[in-house]
């Protein structure tokens, strides 16, 4: 029994493996081992390059693949023209790759590849990954904002309608809370993912566990569990969508406040 | 938690891979083929766009040489009916002459058929006088025995015949 429930580990499935690359590969003394996390990066990668080149043919009358990849830049075209306008338009490869990537990670890591022996590994439950994801977008917010606005960038943290007397405490509060961005950004998709990740594992080991210990206890715990599993696992695909529509939808909001202010 | 408890051997790797697979996303998904898809949306758009305008010029088209030939339409049928209208003129004149003519000839006719008879008429009362005068002569002699002379068996007549 002890050994079972050591098995059912709700976080070990984020723990990260070298699988090579571990003793030699290293940039400037930094190790970059290949890990299982890398792995499923570049599974994301080529999943995702297969996707989007199946919907290049290019047809005047698009196929099924076509019209879905077709739906995917349009739904990122249409995002950035409502938030930003028409100079939304130049951010479109950037907020497509954030999304797809974000999108196909969260999606690819749910896969019940387990069946198959295979361990998935979700990279986007990890906020060293979301974390540069965030970084990045704060990086183009302020190199877009300081160079199209030079430091008038910085009445941002004044609102329209502040009142004088109030001078000393809104650009304060604006700051932090312009500073506190990246950070939301990272933690809120890497939260999201990972807490989806365990509950569907605590769950399973209650399966697990309940359906050992007896028909009694697998039929009141075992079963409602896995019931609540098979509907939690529905909840997590809109989960996984609706965290890379929320990461691609603030950081063209952000765009918004670099490129038009206020 | 293994995000924090591997945090110091496995950031430089969680940062360089996704620098690294984000950047081939990016340069090759984003850059390279996005624009060709938006592209092929756009020409899409534009064709239909294209056909749609092409198809209201046609309509357009369609409606004015419809109306051109509605004008053109009336304007025959008018002059139709004017034409129809002068015939008719025509022809109720024309039978309105020989009606005219007919008309006179008949009058004519009659007049000279009136003549006729008029004539017929006082001749035929001469006639009577005369036959008269020879009856009434003959009639004395059978009944009398006289013998009277025309002259006076005819003054005798008209005396009668008149009053």
């Amino acid at each position: 029994m002890a050994a079972e429930q050591a098995k059912v580990d709700p976080m070990h499935q984020f723990s990260i493996e070298p699988l090579f690359g571990t003793d030699h590969w290293s940039i400037a003394g930094y190790n970059i081992a290949f890990t299982n996390s890398a792995l499923w990066m570049a599974i994301t990668t080529v999943v995702l390059l297969v996707f989007v080149q199946g919907g290049l043919k290019r047809q005047l009358v698009p196929g099924r693949w076509q019209m879905a990849v077709e739906g995917f830049t349009g739904f990122i075209d249409n995002l950035l023209a409502a938030n930003i306008g028409p100079a939304g338009k130049k951010y479109v490869p950037y907020i497509f790759s954030l999304f797809m990537f974000i999108l196909f990670a969260n999606l690819l890591g749910l896969l019940p590849l387990m069946l198959l022996g295979v361990h998935p590994f979700t990279p986007t439950s990890h906020f060293s990954v979301t974390g540069v994801l965030a970084i990045l977008s704060f990086a183009i917010v302020l190199i877009v904002g300081f160079k199209r606005h030079g430091l008038h960038f910085f009445s941002l943290f004044v609102p329209h309608g502040t009142p004088l007397w109030l001078m000393w405490l809104i650009p304060f509060i604006e700051l932090i809370s312009f500073l506190v961005r990246p950070f939301s950004l990272a933690l809120r998709l890497f939260v999201a993912m990972m807490a989806g990740h365990v509950l569907l594992e605590v769950l399973s080991s209650f399966v697990i566990g309940s359906v050992n210990s007896g028909p009694l206890w697998g039929s009141i715990v075992g079963v409602p569990s896995f019931i609540l599993m098979v509907a939690i696992c529905a909840l997590e695909l809109l989960v996984a969508g609706i965290q890379a529509y929320v990461f691609a939808l603030l950081t063209s909001l952000y765009l918004n406040d670099a490129e038009n202010l206020h | 938690m293994p995000q924090i408890a591997q945090l110091s051997e496995t950031y430089a790797s969680q940062i360089f891979w996704m620098l690294a697979f984000f950047g081939i996303i990016f340069f090759v998904v984003g850059r390279g083929m996005v624009p060709k898809v938006m592209a092929t949306v756009e020409a899409r758009d534009q064709q239909i766009a294209a056909d749609l305008a092409a198809a209201e010029a046609a309509r357009k088209a369609a409606d004015e040489q419809e109306e051109a030939w509605r004008v053109q339409a009336n304007a025959q049928r008018a002059e139709a009916l004017a034409v129809i209208a002068a015939a008719k003129a025509d022809a109720a004149t024309a039978s309105e002459a020989r009606l005219v003519k007919a008309g006179s000839a008949i009058d004519a006719r009659l007049a000279e058929a009136d003549a006729r008879i008029a004539k017929a008429r006082t001749s035929a009362l001469a006639e009577i006088d005369a036959v008269a005068a020879d009856a009434a002569s003959s009639i004395v002699s059978r009944l009398a025995g006289i013998t009277v002379d025309a002259k006076a068996a005819g003054a005798a007549v008209k005396e009668a015949l008149n009053g």
